[in-house]
């Protein structure tokens, strides 16, 4: 067995309404910052022991579908790295 | 025959919706969800409140715990199930129901008096009321906002699964009745059959006649049939 750290990078899909992103964007603009957009994400960091990079990914995948993220609203990004 | 108020750490308005319903003559019962579902409950409702501290998604934990493959397998036998508020979250994120409730438009907690348009009548949820009725509930939500994809959204239409939407007295729905940013105003919908439903509104605040209106009787009514 082998330890990885999964980094899952959870994203509300293009064309989904981002209130607190835009709220955010509309704050820095108010600190003078000039900037074309602001999107939001949540990241997690899973490490799991697997026997190999594939078996880890499709372990972190399952959990990606089953909680993570909502495939109503998201898109998801999965690296795996080895510890 | 009692109808089953699951309690989640976080639901709160638990006791509400049972006391909602013991006033209306419905015999219902406080379900602890680590107790699991009793048998043959008549009815579930899945109250608001902020389970699990409203982590990761309104609704998400909720909707992995395991009294949900009770509640599911309850719903596909027949049983009427109801989703309110955080109930409504917890029912999309179990895909009992269609969609999902997110963030407010505003980004903010909204606790306002809302009109809705009843657009089926013809559910056990909406049979106490006309199509085209407007009835006053309230809402209490930061993600009560209703996102779906434009293609689903076209098919509940279709379908005839709409329940509600947030409209002004007269019934007109408009951007400016839309109080949290909803797709085409969508205050609840049902499943893929009519018994199971879910809405952001709350009917069990308008059912107690020491409180004013019991105009949200009529969706508690659902469980007396």
């Amino acid at each position: 067995m082998t330890a990885y750290t999964a980094t899952i990078t959870v994203r509300l899909k293009s064309g989904v309404l981002d209130p607190e992103a835009e709220t955010t964007q509309r704050s820095l603009e108010r600190l003078g910052f000039e900037l074309e957009d602001l999107r939001s994400a949540d990241q997690f960091e899973v490490d799991i022991d697997a026997d190999d990079e594939a078996a880890a990914t499709e372990r972190v995948t399952d959990m990606t579908e089953r909680l993570l993220a909502n495939p109503t609203l998201h898109d998801y990004d999965i690296t795996v790295e080895e510890q | 025959m009692t109808v089953a108020v699951i309690q989640f750490g976080g639901s709160n308005c638990d006791r509400d919706t049972v006391q909602a319903l013991t006033a209306m003559g419905v015999d219902a019962e406080l379900v602890w969800h680590e107790d699991g579902l009793p048998a043959s409950p008549s009815g579930i409702v899945l109250p608001g409140g902020f389970s699990y501290g409203d982590y990761l998604r309104a609704g998400a934990m909720a909707a992995r715990s395991p009294i949900m493959e009770d509640v599911r397998e309850a719903a596909e036998s027949g049983t009427p199930v109801l989703g309110i508020c955080n109930g409504a979250q917890i029912g999309c994120e179990s895909s009992l129901t269609p969609g999902a409730f997110t963030t407010n438009e505003s980004a903010r907690f909204q606790c306002e008096r809302v009109h809705l348009r009843v657009e089926n009548a013809d559910t056990p949820w909406t049979a106490a009321y006309d199509e085209g009725e407007v009835v006053e509930f309230p809402i209490a939500h930061g993600e009560g906002r209703f996102e779906i994809t434009d293609d689903r959204l076209d098919e509940l239409e279709d379908d005839d699964r709409i329940l509600f939407r947030y409209c002004d007295a007269d019934g007109t729905v408009s951007d400016d009745t839309n109080p949290n940013g909803s797709k085409h105003n969508v205050a609840g919908v049902t499943g893929d059959n009519d018994h199971v439903a879910v809405m952001m509104p709350h009917p069990e605040r308008v059912s107690l006649p020491d409180l004013g209106s019991t105009e949200g009787r009529g969706v508690l009514r659902g469980f007396e049939s």
